[in-house]
């Protein structure tokens, strides 16, 4: 369904990603992992239109969507979270899930009918009509995937919703993950540090480090594989 | 809106539809003031308060559209209801030039704010130095005879201009409702709130942008053949000055910015109460030059301060007619 081709992106000489390629077949949940700086938030900001590779392609249902707009990419059923969460404040739980529904509802009632069903899966109903201000950070990042999803993607970016959740309700927005996933087909490709969510959730992990793929494969696999010990906690030394 | 606000609203209209008759010439002057304000802040609240974009420099609508309209009637005769709709094309394309400008080449916030006090500005000093509108020297349309109603030229007494906008803030009370609750309002108010987030929820942030601005500018538009018609008179260092921006912004602004009460309520007691002043220095005998801009200072100072939402939001949860 995802298929990204050897994209690269510097900063001012730096590179945060060069040559990073993985696939994300239709239905699968893909988890894309590695120490801080390794260049994640840049692969998923490549997909999601914030910026262009320089060099590469994405591949979204077979056509090509790199250095297209983030609306763009949206409107092609691609819907992303940000990591640091950016709610509407001013606005109510409900109209904030509606912004992302009206995009293929045309009509209030129709949005807000969505918005309200996609509200409920998240077990966000119950404060729909609170200023989303007054929401307490799990929920924040609750009503951020809800955004989303309002938006009818085929494939979902999660960019560390799991962070700064406790275990329980890491736990419960991993069912609700995991229900999209069976139930509605829902193709998700995540970001996380939160290791628990992870091997929980994902087919298939791939792990960046230093802006390149050092190892993919099945979960049990890829934290067996001495690259990614190496660089998560360092080479083994003789004392 | 939920019935209480309805009935508060219609009760409202009804006594502003008998209001000319109940008052002195001065009162309906200073009535007409206040529906022209509200009207105007109305239209300026469609940019700031819902899609978030400041314009400082929304005298230009205003002086375009009076210039262009009360132009074609000074020279060719042509009545401003054909006029208006040129003033509106014309100002269109002023506010999509400024929008252009500024989100393709990403100028936001304070510096989009600049950009308009720039273009009012420019706009001002070439009127100064266009002899087809009298320049400097201003523009007077001819006063003919005030007592019949002539519709069709838009010229008759006072009380036809206090109907007329009040017919204006009616109607664009009931566009901004509709806009709010449609797909448009949600849009504009997620941009306004987060501009990242709205783009990545398939909103195509530059057109809703120009959206905004192209309905604001086309409404300010009316409002400035209105002020041709009604004052009869035209200076570039007047209509295209900063402070009358300031005093179209200075009502929503006290009122409550991106809500529909704002603009009118923030007109009324701006108008009632800088009025009241110079009137009450007036009867003691003083002449105070500027004491209005002064007073318009220490109230927006204490709206700032005490009610940095305005007025509105605090009063409407008073009267129980939101949480």
């Amino acid at each position: 369904m995802l298929t990204v081709r050897d994209i690269s992106k510097s900063f001012r000489g730096l590179k945060a990603v060069s040559g990073a390629s993985f696939e994300v077949p239709q239905g699968a949940i893909v988890a894309l992992i590695g120490p801080n700086g390794a260049g994640k938030t840049t692969c998923f900001n490549m997909i999601a239109g914030v910026f262009a590779p320089d060099t590469g392609k994405v591949l979204f249902e077979d056509k090509e969507i790199q250095g297209k707009r983030p609306d763009q990419i949206c409107a092609a059923g691609i819907g992303r979270t940000f990591q640091i969460v950016k709610p509407f404040a001013g606005l109510s739980v409900l109209d904030n899930v509606m912004v992302g529904s009206f995009l293929k509802e045309r009509t209030r009632a129709g949005a807000r009918s969505v918005a309200l069903q996609v509200l409920k899966k998240l077990n966000l109903d119950a404060k729909a009509e609170l200023p989303a201000s007054s929401l307490t950070l799990p929920d924040r990042k609750r009503l951020e995937v809800a955004r989303a999803l309002a938006t009818r993607p085929k494939l979902l970016l999660l960019d560390e919703v799991m962070a700064g959740l406790r275990p329980t309700e890491c736990d419960e927005i991993v069912a609700v993950f995991r229900d999209l996933n069976r139930t509605d087909g829902l193709t998700i490709l995540l970001i996380e540090h939160v290791m628990r969510a992870v091997m929980a959730l994902a087919q298939q992990i791939v792990v960046l480090h230093h802006g390149e793929i050092i190892a993919r494969g099945a979960p049990a696999e890829v934290v067996r594989d001495p690259a990614v010990l190496e660089c998560y906690l360092g080479e083994e030394t003789e004392v | 809106m939920n019935r209480r606000a309805a009935l508060m609203l219609g009760v409202l209209l009804v006594l502003l539809v008998v209001l000319p008759h109940a008052v002195n010439a001065y009162v309906l002057s200073v009535a007409t003031l206040i529906l022209y304000l509200a009207y105007t802040g109305q239209a300026w609240n469609v940019m700031m308060g819902f899609a978030g974009q400041l314009s400082l420099g929304h005298s230009l609508y205003v002086g375009v559209a009076g210039y262009v309209a009360g132009a074609l009637f000074f020279h060719y005769g042509i009545g401003p209801w054909a006029g208006l709709w040129l003033a509106i094309v014309v100002c269109v394309a002023f506010g999509l030039a400024i929008g252009f400008l500024a989100f393709r080449f990403g100028i936001s916030g304070v510096y989009f704010a600049l950009l308009t006090i720039a273009f009012a500005e420019f706009t001002r000093i070439g009127f100064d130095h266009l002899a087809w509108t009298g320049g400097p020297g201003g523009m007077f349309l001819k006063v003919a005879q005030r007592d019949a109603w002539d519709l069709l030229n838009f010229r008759g007494p006072p009380i036809m201009y206090y109907y007329a906008m009040l017919l204006l803030c009616a109607l664009a009370f009931v566009v901004c409702y509709l806009l709010l609750k449609s797909r448009a309002g949600y849009y504009w108010q997620a941009i306004r709130e987060n501009e990242e987030a709205a783009q990545a929820l398939g909103i195509n942030t530059f057109r809703w942008k120009m959206l905004a601005v192209a309905l604001s500018s086309a409404m300010t538009a009316v409002s400035g053949v209105f002020f041709a018609f009604y004052y009869n008179n035209l200076f570039p260092e007047q209509i295209f000055h900063i402070s009358r921006s300031i005093e179209i912004i200075l009502g929503p602004i006290i009122g409550g910015v991106g809500t529909l009460f704002g603009p009118i309520l923030g007109a009324v007691v701006l108008t009632l109460l800088s009025d009241g002043i110079t009137e009450a220095l007036a009867a003691m005998g003083w002449e105070i030059p500027g004491v209005k801009q002064v007073f318009y200072g220490i109230v927006l100072l204490v709206v700032v301060i005490f009610l940095p939402h305005g007025i509105w939001p605090t009063l409407a949860r008073r009267l129980g007619l939101s949480r």
